[in-house]
């Protein structure tokens, strides 16, 4: 019984993580077909920012985590918007190549002020018990905040006017520059508000991961693959791909090992796109965001 | 209200404009006629700023609006209709309609009613998405979305291609309301005689990249005429 529970946590758990970890990669790849190759790199820009800001500056790690990391990061998106991904709008191989540029380069600046060192941050908060088992109090909350999350960007699209007209910029650029809509900025607004979540996930997963200027690696497999298995409605097609493979990383972690979670995980995205080659909401939920 | 000098443009390499002069009076509506490749549509995307122009210089209402982006242009009321209806496929009717007046600060409901009760084919509609109107009731619903905006200068083109007949009544019928009710001045493109000539007050031949004549629309019901202007038939 404790077992099952403990399970079902850590499977909620795996699902939040992954959504997390994807909810940036939704808006700039999923909406704005951006090949954001440097996403790993901004999650890790916003993990160092948590553990600067909780270590060296000697902030509050929520205030850090939830605030901080999403505006440095989202600032930093809209530096790279403007000064180069702008030029590649409607370019997909092209972005690939510049975004993977700039990670090197992220990488680059990183390792030189930090050096090639683990550094980390202790997650907030105790843990309680589950019969025999502890279970880290942060875990819960993260699997809360990641609900949260998606409820909010998903209210921002569907119920706000700003929604409605970065949704119409994306599906036709051209059509809504004559109805009055100044692209360019709805460009770069959406493109910083991606590059915030991803910050926000680098923050909020720093407790529970190992902060070093190469982690954004691990991140970028992952995060396509979900947000491609997602298919055209970004925000609802990642939940439910996070949903399918957070659950068969998680029981495959549990049962053999973490290498085996990730094998699984990928047999799993090859059979699903082999299915559903537009991705779950190119065939289900089609009119979903 | 709009003037053209000199304008020319090109796609790519190849120059389609070669020097267009045209000038708009307010209340005016204006028919361009000419066959396929002869500038017609790359006109009108010019003058609302979607092709650059090359050379030439284009004022509304008094101000040089050469360079100004779409949007800009969009903004002083100049509302465009695109070839090919251009409807945002998975958004609703309704929301389609919204993005038409999205950057203005007026009450919504106020101009969705009013938009409604001149297009009331679309009532039914409005949950719908997009893509799945027909191109007759897309085309409506292109119309009464650059109308939300509340232009004073609306650039249509060919709103007649791939239509039903019947539509096309509706759109003749809905477009003379409209010019009597909200004082539009109208650049129309089109292929269709019939059309622009029941529409038009002149009507403008474009051959090659630039005007080679005017005539009334009452000229266009002698095919002879046509024939010798355009090169088609009636």
């Amino acid at each position: 019984m404790d077992t099952a529970a403990l399970l079902i946590i850590e499977v909620l758990n795996g699902i939040a993580s992954l959504a997390l970890a994807c909810a940036g990669l939704a808006i700039i790849f999923g909406m704005m077909r951006v090949i954001n190759f440097a996403h790993g790199e901004f999650m890790m820009l916003g993990a160092y920012t948590t553990v600067v800001c909780t270590k060296t500056l000697g902030i509050n790690i929520w205030v850090s985590m939830l605030i901080i990391s999403p505006i440095v990061v989202g600032i930093i998106g809209v530096i790279v918007e403007r000064t180069f991904i702008r030029f590649f709008y409607g370019r997909m191989i092209d972005t690939l190549i510049a975004t993977w540029g700039l990670s090197l380069l992220l990488i680059g600046i990183v390792t030189a002020i930090f050096g090639n060192i683990i550094e980390g941050v202790s997650a907030p908060m105790g843990s309680f018990e589950v019969g025999v088992y502890n279970v880290a109090q942060y875990r819960m909350v993260l699997i809360g905040i990641v609900i949260l999350l998606f409820i909010g960007v998903f209210l921002v699209l569907t119920r706000t006017k700003l929604g409605l007209i970065a949704r119409g910029t994306m599906q036709n650029p051209a059509q809504a520059s004559v109805l009055g809509i100044s692209t360019q900025r709805v460009y770069m607004v959406t493109f910083a508000v991606g590059a915030g979540l991803t910050g926000l996930a680098g923050g909020l997963l720093a407790p529970i991961s190992q902060v070093i200027p190469t982690a954004g690696a691990a991140y970028v497999a992952q995060t396509f693959i979900t947000v491609i298995t997602g298919g055209t409605g970004a925000v609802t097609g990642t939940l439910v791909a996070s949903g399918v493979f957070g659950t068969v990383r998680q029981l495959l972690s549990y049962e053999f090992t973490p290498v085996l979670g990730g094998v699984g995980l990928l047999i799993v995205a090859v059979v699903m796109l082999r299915l559903l080659p537009q991705g779950i909401t190119g065939k289900i939920f089609r009119r979903s965001l | 209200m709009l003037s053209a000098e000199g304008i020319r443009a090109s796609y790519g390499r190849i120059p389609i404009l070669h020097g267009v002069d045209l000038q708009v009076a307010e209340g005016e509506f204006v028919g361009i006629l000419g066959h396929n490749g002869m500038g017609k549509t790359t006109l009108l995307k010019t003058l609302i700023g979607l092709v650059k122009t090359t050379d030439g210089t284009i004022t509304f209402e008094g101000e040089t609006i050469t360079r100004e982006p779409p949007h800009r242009r969009n903004r002083r009321g100049i509302g465009y209709v695109p070839q090919g209806r251009e409807i945002f496929p998975n958004v609703s009717v309704r929301d389609n309609l919204r993005l038409g007046f999205a950057v203005q600060k007026v009450d919504e409901q106020e101009v969705l009613d009013e938009v409604l009760e001149e297009f009331p084919r679309l009532k039914p509609l409005l949950d719908r998405a997009g893509r799945v109107l027909s191109g007759g009731e897309q085309q409506i619903l292109a119309l009464a979305r650059c109308l939300c905006g509340r232009p004073r200068l609306i650039l249509l083109d060919e709103p007649t291609e791939g239509i039903q007949p019947s539509i096309v009544e509706e759109i003749v019928e809905i477009l003379k309301t409209l010019q009597a009710r909200r004082k539009l001045t109208v650049v129309l493109v089109e292929q269709n005689l019939d059309f622009i000539a029941e529409l038009s007050q002149r009507v403008l031949i474009i051959q090659r990249g630039q005007f080679t004549s005017e005539v009334s629309p009452s000229q266009l019901s002698d095919p002879d005429l046509v024939a010798e202007f355009v090169g088609m038939g009636g």
